[in-house]
């Protein structure tokens, strides 16, 4: 199924041509509008006539969350304010918000993507789209809402929080598609069963998770709990919203609306492109943006494109699922490690659930991590010979799969913070 | 049909155009909108050969005319009707048409003009009235039939049209309007240039704003005619007050 199957399947040389266009005019339309990039590209004297490729967009400096802070609130807006009729900002997972602003044919076109990816993830104008994604300055709710209705599916509003409610209302309301963060829907999942009812009583079909990194065996266990289809969709205030990249039924990588969005790849470190295939943080460009365009925007999130056709019949390249964020990353005892990669040691072991927080302290010179876990059986917390081995088998995975010693500590099962919005899974305590 | 990267051009020192790139798929009508002096009517030219490009690549169905004449580019079935309609005016209505058949001659086919003459009769029967009549003392109106019917004549497979309705009659630039409709109608791929901002996207499918040699927005004509804002900010005027023609 295809919400635009003339763009969707676009012949990547056509593909190629639109984005030159795309990309011209929005550097165009940047510098003569932007004081910021206009300032920056004097500074660094690159001529924008330079650009004439999309390789040549190598030589354009990047945009940064702290450029957007230093702008705050519209210094980077490219449209007088009286043409903007959203104005959004960031999560501020990392800090301050960033503001960012949308005119009317932005709006539309938002919308357009968001039904493009949520039609990607199975929903029609017959389903039943409950949007448990907060209804704020956050872009996840809006842009979802906007992308369902303009499908023409039956939009619920509901907002985040209030399991037991979202419950009784999938089940009234006969939801078929549920849209949240995954760590939530893992919340709902687990309130469902808590609770008694049995899925059958209800009529979901469909997860549409994002706003934050999870991995596959997140997917199987929503999926196994829920008996759904879940796919994994990607996008950013700073950018745009929701509706940047999204899954298919293949689920196998998200494909990126690259009509509309220019992406790179490159080391996080050196800021050079990595080979395509490996992993490194996404770089995004706007192409169609009117009132906030970004060029080269530092996503801070990891991940790697994936060239090869689909068999969807997308032609859009896909980028796999984040894999985490550069500002995530914990470098422990010189070893880069992901939450996420925690995430996927534990899914792997029966015990445990996937609910869990690391706590970085430095003792004297070195990291002591602490991974606090949550398990569902409570035999684990009274039988000794059960909790050694299996707080044993944990360390030999985390030793064998990330190359690092940890302690373990076994929680009781709903000890640590649900979350309704993004889960926050790392605590460090070092000063560094 | 038509893809332009990254071209350049001007008047000796005068750089008008500056890294245009833009694109005509086939059947579609695209226009070019934008202030005087922009450099559209440049952008015809240069892509019709009139003007040599500074740089840059035009290629008209994966063949490349960045150095052809403009001839060649005739023959290769892109024709342009000029602004000011440049009708030959002490010639009759049939011997501009005529005169605009030229490439069937080249082509050997010299008995096909007939037909072709025939098919521009049937478009614009008013042609066929005064086919004997000199060019220059037809209507205005009447002079842009000709100079559309004799870039007809060359059977081009991408005609490009600058500022049509210029100096018409509201009347008479609804029925230009409805004639390009037309020619899109029966296969052949448009490119309009117009200062009649609100008109073109009326009909177009996509269109481009040019500012000052530069393409800085692009997208469905619908899109741009909605954003009246932009559209004011770029165009210096307000759609609004525009005449109501389509």
């Amino acid at each position: 199924m295809y919400w635009e199957p003339e763009q969707e399947q676009m012949d990547r040389d056509e593909l190629a041509q639109l984005q030159l266009e795309r990309l011209e005019s929005t550097l165009n339309r940047v510098y003569m509008n932007v004081p910021f990039y206009r300032k920056k590209l004097d500074e660094m004297k690159v001529d924008i006539d330079s650009i004439k490729s999309p390789e040549d967009i190598r030589r354009l400096p990047f945009t940064t969350k702290n450029d957007l802070r230093d702008n705050y609130p519209y210094g980077l807006f490219a449209v007088p304010l009286r043409e903007v009729v959203r104005i959004h900002a960031s999560s501020g997972t990392t800090g301050l918000s960033t503001v960012v602003g949308y005119t009317r044919n932005d709006i539309k076109t938002w919308s357009n993507l968001v039904a493009r990816i949520m039609t990607a993830g199975g929903v029609t104008k017959d389903d039943v789209v409950q949007i448990a994604f907060g209804y704020s300055l956050f872009t996840g709710g809006f842009g979802i809402h906007y992308g369902a209705e303009c499908i023409g599916a039956s939009v619920i509003p509901i907002s985040s929080g209030k399991t037991a409610r979202q419950i009784k209302i999938m089940q009234d309301f006969k939801t078929t598609a549920l849209v949240c963060t995954p760590s939530y829907a893992m919340l709902i999942a687990d309130t469902i069963r808590e609770m008694g009812i049995s899925t059958d009583t209800l009529s979901l079909k469909y997860g549409l998770f994002g706003a934050e990194p999870w991995s596959e065996a997140m997917r199987r266990e929503i999926q196994d709990k829920l008996n759904i289809v879940c796919t994994d969709n990607y996008g950013l205030s700073e950018v745009m919203g929701p509706g940047v990249a999204g899954e298919c039924m293949e689920r196998d990588g998200l494909h990126i609306n690259e009509d509309h969005f220019f992406v790179e790849i490159v080391n996080p470190e050196t800021l050079e492109p990595v080979q395509v295939g490996e992993v490194g943080e996404i770089v995004i460009t706007t192409l169609t943006k009117e009132a906030f365009p970004v060029i080269r925007f530092r996503t801070r999130d990891l991940t790697r494109l994936m060239p090869e056709p689909c068999k969807c019949g997308r032609t859009f390249h896909r980028m796999s699922r984040v894999m985490g964020r550069t500002d995530d990353m914990l470098i422990i005892k010189g070893v880069n490690v992901f939450p996420s990669q925690i995430e996927h040691v534990l899914l792997g072991i029966s015990g445990t659930e996937p609910h869990y927080q690391i706590i970085v302290d430095r003792k004297g010179a070195l990291d002591d991590v602490t991974l606090r876990v949550e398990v569902q059986d409570p035999v684990y917390l009274t039988d000794m010979a059960r909790q050694m081995e299996l707080v044993e088998t944990i360390k030999r995975k985390l030793v064998s799969e990330l190359g690092i010693g940890v302690h373990i500590k076994l929680l009781e099962s709903k000890t640590l913070e649900r979350t309704e919005g993004k889960a926050k899974r790392v605590i460090d305590n070092r000063k560094l | 049909m038509l893809r332009i990267k990254n071209l350049d051009a001007g008047y000796g020192p005068l750089k008008v155009l500056r890294k245009v790139t833009m694109h005509v798929g086939t059947g579609e009508i695209v226009t070019i909108i934008g202030a005087n002096g922009a450099g559209k009517s440049t952008l015809l030219k240069t892509i019709s050969g009139l003007l040599r490009a500074g740089a840059g690549e035009m290629m008209l169905d994966q063949q490349n005319i960045g150095r052809a004449s403009t001839e060649a580019i005739v023959m290769s079935g892109c024709s342009l009707v000029p602004e000011g309609r440049q009708v030959f005016a002490p010639m009759t209505v049939q011997e501009n048409l005529v005169l605009g058949g030229f490439v069937q001659y080249y082509r050997k086919k010299r008995q096909e003009v007939r037909q072709d003459l025939d098919r521009v009769y049937s478009l614009f029967p008013r042609l066929k009235e005064r086919e004997g009549q000199y060019a220059g003392t037809l209507s205005g109106g009447e002079q842009q039939m000709l100079a559309i019917g004799r870039a007809m004549m060359a059977r081009p497979k991408l005609i490009m049209m600058d500022e049509p309705s210029m100096g018409l009659a509201p009347l008479m630039v609804k029925d230009i309007f409805s004639i390009i409709t037309r020619l899109r109608d029966e296969g052949i791929t448009v490119l309009l240039v117009e200062q009649n901002a609100k008109a073109a996207l009326g009909i177009a499918d996509r269109g481009y704003v040019l500012e000052t040699g530069r393409v800085i927005q692009e997208g469905q004509a619908k899109d741009l005619l909605a954003n009246k804002d932009v559209q004011r900010a770029y165009l210096g005027r307000d759609l609004d007050t525009e005449t109501e023609i389509i």
